[in-house]
């Protein structure tokens, strides 16, 4: 599915990879105002392990280096502190801006594999929306054997003690590996959840 | 004035009365200094005291006033007597503030103020009362020198103050660049799209106003006289010559743009694709006058995308091309980008800077050109291929740090800046005018010793200082406006032109009452040169920095005393002292020199003389005296004109006479100099230079005469100065000079 959307798009919009971006990704529309000042790239606090800062991004975009970009793991490193919100002089939703590229990469299947990032947003998306409730269980299981099953056997030992007083203190439950929690209402959450993407889709131009 | 008669005035006040023995000062004016009339004042600037100067002057005859109080440069108005010649000695500022009330610097606090009492009465002796200078002219006609947006600016402002303004244009219709641009860069809110040009509306006001004569095809045959008193000779393309008597001229000759031809790389020339900003303009104003898009010029194709290189020839360390910012180009690519994004926002257009600089208002019509979809690529254009109906942009990206380029563009527009039309560089050799390919034409055709147009500051710039007078060039009633005098956009220009209207309007009001101009604004005194002492040796005619001395047919100085601003660099140059000033000269300074008491050799108390430039140096020694900043109490500082004013006789007298050192302070020299008459102080450095030989003559050691640059925020710094050279004379040892004089 995620091919199709990708291929649809490359149609469309052919080179032009601006326009792409101001179309279809949450707050796009503002890549164009940039002033390249660079005070984005300065106030971040992950500026140095980022492969590409907001900066970059930008002018990344404008010169319609379309791989290059969504298929960046820059996006995917901001941590929302929104200091580049508030430093950038011409106001950019520079955080926004970050998830929408992030959301759009996802959806077309370009964003990094094994982006750690990226694999606990799917997992917690996935997790939260099946019942309403987050299974933290599942959840932070998912997280350890992310890298099969030694690494995660080793994870969880080194953990074991906070486990054990989290199971003390009631916080965590081993009967929810079978059937976790739920909300009063699970079908009317996904209702809910089914017509936002529909909104979104129609919104963004995004069949599918 | 046939009986000179002198009074002084010792003031108590400020605390003067009690830091110093004012009744010894007193003393010294009557014995030492022969004053006819000597008052003592508790407070001397209040109405009771300078209304007995008053009726001093009145009843008692009184022509010569001087007053030991403050500084020269505190109480301007209150001690004014027009009718009487003054000299001010320092004693507040130079002498009880400036040194530590303590016992032990009582008796050293005491024989300054005495000394500057002597140096007063000295000076105030030599002194005239300036007659003012009797050929002076009185024509208030404006000659407005370009019909540009500037010149025309200049016109209209000069007319609405009331003043009558003859207008030359070289071209057959005014306007200028401006009349040859589509829209402008908008001067209003919300700054956000082109705006009409307004020139229109701008002539028909010119064409309108009673008081505007414009010639058109005109050019200056000759531009001859001095401020109040110019002959403009007006060479119409018919042949015929108008000759016109104005008052002060203001020069907005304009500029050129940089000629694109010398940026073979980007392909100008190779392809009609390649054009620069003018030929965008034209490229628009013909597209609108057929009611179309604006088209590909090699194949009237659709235009689709359009690349704008910015710094193109400018900004250049190579010394290829222009080394400086128009300043204007950035504002005029946003806005011929929109002249594509507004008629047809499909069309691409990029814009590709190393930095964006929009002056004005300029930020809000960049965002506005962003919301409008212009690209804006941060990048150094390397070059321009033409390849059939397009070409190819190749550009370093300064962002990603890359080599990229954009492969198909229809049209590429080069901003390539302004060349400013300022005539002839005076400044060059004869062997150096002959290197030069194409001459330039002189716009003035002045028929000044020292060259047709005016002197250049940089780049070939026609400005002597644009923060401390702009508008002000090197020849006195001369204004420069406009892009002739820094690039610039039409805002600017538009308040550069107003700005030099009021000059040249002051110009020919101060010149009708013989008061020179800036800086020494009011100044009635002028140069008297004694011409039978002359060695017609011409250092006055090629050093003054105005252009205000001629040579006559015998090779003897003519004086133009409108030109002249009062430097008194030419009475430096002088090695015969035959310029002089009625109430500055080669005497009235050197009898100040003379006038201080020298102790001998043994007394320990060695005599500093400082010879301070009165706009730089001695206003910060008097700052310094305000914060209580002490310094050397061997020092005795005389203010000058201007450092390049200063003869080198009053060196040999000083030394000569017994004093162990000479600190001259002027301003700082050179390419970015700050001396207010441009070349004054660097002249003094260069005559100093050459004093060595003198020193070494009198068996005395170079470090007795000192040269240093201040500036007048050195408050700290000038108090160091003394203290660090008094330690400099200490270890030299006292001047055996001393008991000859």
């Amino acid at each position: 599915m995620s091919e199709a959307l990708n291929q649809q798009a490359l149609a469309s919009y052919r080179n032009n990879f601006l326009r792409e971006v101001e179309e279809k990704v949450e707050e796009g529309e503002w890549v164009k105002m940039c002033m390249q000042c660079g005070v984005c790239a300065g106030s971040c606090p992950f500026g140095p392990h980022w492969e590409h800062s907001p900066q970059k991004i930008f002018m990344m975009i404008r010169a319609g280096k379309r791989e290059e970009v969504l298929q960046s793991d820059s996006m995917w490193m901001c941590t929302s502190c929104y200091n580049c919100v508030v430093r950038c002089p011409r106001q950019l939703p520079i955080t926004q801006i970050m998830h929408g590229l992030a959301s759009y990469a996802h959806r077309l299947g370009l964003a990094p594999k094994e982006q750690p990032t990226r694999h606990f947003s799917a997992l917690f998306w996935n997790n939260c929306t099946q019942t309403g409730r987050v299974n933290e269980l599942k959840l932070t299981l998912g997280l350890y054997f992310k890298d099969g099953l030694v690494s995660g056997i080793k994870k969880a030992w080194a953990l074991r003690n906070i486990g054990l007083s989290m199971l003390l203190a009631k916080r965590l439950n081993p009967f929810e590996i079978l059937k976790g929690h739920e909300c009063q209402d699970k079908a009317g959450i996904q209702r809910m959840l089914k017509k936002a993407h529909e909104i979104e889709a129609r919104h963004r131009g995004l069949n599918g | 004035m046939s009986e000179m008669k002198t009074a002084a005035y010792i003031c108590k006040g400020c605390g003067i009365g009690e830091r110093v023995n004012a009744t010894q000062m007193v003393n010294i004016a009557t014995k030492e200094g022969k004053m006819s009339l000597v008052r003592e004042h508790e407070f001397l600037c209040n109405e009771a005291g300078v209304q007995t100067i008053r009726d001093d002057i009145e009843k008692e005859a009184v022509t010569h006033v001087m007053i030991a109080a403050c500084s020269r440069r505190a109480k301007t108005e209150a001690f004014q007597f027009p009718s009487a010649a003054v000299a001010r000695a320092n004693i507040r500022e130079g002498v009880i503030w400036s040194q530590p009330d303590t016992p032990e610097a009582k008796e050293t606090t005491q024989e300054m103020a005495d000394d500057y009492v002597r140096m007063g009465c000295a000076e105030l002796k030599k002194m005239k009362l300036p007659a003012g200078n009797a050929s002076t002219g009185h024509n208030k006609q404006i000659l407005v020198v370009g019909g540009g947006i500037s010149g025309m600016t200049a016109a209209l402002e000069a007319a609405n103050t009331g003043y009558d303004v003859v207008l030359v244009e070289k071209e057959n219709q005014l306007g200028g660049w401006t009349g040859k641009l589509w829209k402008r860069v908008p001067d209003r809110e919300p700054y956000k799209d082109p705006a009409d040009t307004g020139i229109g509306a701008m002539i028909a006001a010119i064409e309108a106003e009673p008081r505007i004569k414009v010639y058109l095809n005109a050019v200056l045959a000759k531009t001859s006289g001095s401020p109040g008193q110019f002959s403009a000779e007006i060479l119409i393309e018919s042949g015929s010559c108008n000759t016109e008597a104005v008052g002060a001229i203001v020069q907005a000759s304009g500029f050129t743009p940089y000629d694109a031809n010398q940026l073979p790389e980007f392909a100008y020339g190779k392809t009609p694709n390649v054009v620069d900003q003018a030929g965008l303009e034209k490229l628009a104003v013909d597209a609108a006058a057929s009611g179309t898009a604006i088209k590909r010029p090699s194949d009237g194709g659709e235009v689709k995308t359009v690349a704008f290189v910015q710094c193109a020839g400018q900004r250049d360390d190579s010394g290829k091309h222009l080394p400086y910012c128009s300043g204007f180009c950035c504002n005029t690519s946003i806005k011929q980008a929109m002249y594509f994004k507004d008629a047809n926002p499909g069309v691409d257009t990029v814009v590709i800077y190393t930095d964006l600089r929009t002056p004005g208002n300029g930020e809000d019509f960049y965002r506005s050109a962003q919301s409008k979809g212009v690209i804006f690529t941060k990048g150094k254009v390397t070059a321009v291929a033409a390849n059939g109906n397009t070409c190819k942009v190749s550009f370093h990206d300064l962002i990603l740090d890359e080599d990229s380029e954009i492969p198909e563009v229809d049209l590429v527009v080069l901003a390539t800046g302004q060349v400013p039309n300022s005539g002839v560089n005076i400044d060059l050799t004869e062997e150096e005018q002959d290197k030069i390919e194409v001459k330039p034409i002189s716009i003035l055709n002045l028929d000044y010793r020292q060259g047709k147009d005016l002197p250049h500051l940089k780049n070939g710039f026609a400005d002597s200082h644009f923060i401390c007078f702009p508008y002000e060039t090197r020849r006195t009633g001369i204004y420069t406006a406009g892009p002739v005098r820094r690039p610039m956009d039409i805002a600017q220009a538009l308040e550069d032109a107003t700005g030099a209207t009021l000059k040249a309007i002051q110009a020919t009001e101060n010149a009708e009452l013989g008061r020179a101009a800036h800086p020494r604004s009011g100044d009635l005194s002028y140069p008297i040169v004694r011409l039978e002492g002359c060695t017609q040796c011409k250092r006055c005619t090629v050093e003054c920095p105005f252009g205000a001395i001629d040579e006559d047919e015998k090779r003897y100085p003519v004086f133009n005393e409108s030109r002249c601003r009062r430097c008194g660099t030419c009475m430096g140059a002088c090695p015969v002292r035959v310029i002089s000033f009625e109430n500055y000269s080669v005497d009235s300074v050197g009898a100040q020199i003379k006038a201080v008491d020298i102790p001998d050799e043994f007394s320990e108390k060695p005599r500093i003389l400082v010879l301070a430039c009165e706009n730089d140096a001695y206003p910060a020694l008097d700052m310094a005296g305000m914060q209580r900043t002490p310094y050397s109490a061997f020092v005795r500082v005389i203010p000058v004109r201007c450092l390049g004013s200063v003869n080198t006789s009053w060196i040999t007298d000083a030394l000569n006479g017994g004093y162990d050192g000479v600190m001259l302070m002027g301003c700082k020299h050179g390419d970015d100099y700050q001396c207010h008459f441009v070349k004054g102080s660097e002249l003094a450095a260069y005559r100093m230079s050459k004093i060595d030989d003198t020193l070494k003559q009198m068996a005395l050691e170079t470090e007795r005469v000192a040269t240093y640059e201040v500036a007048i925020t050195d408050i700290k710094r000038v108090p160091q100065l003394i203290e660090d050279y008094a330690k400099v004379i200490e270890k030299i040892g006292m001047s055996p000079m001393k008991g000859f004089a």
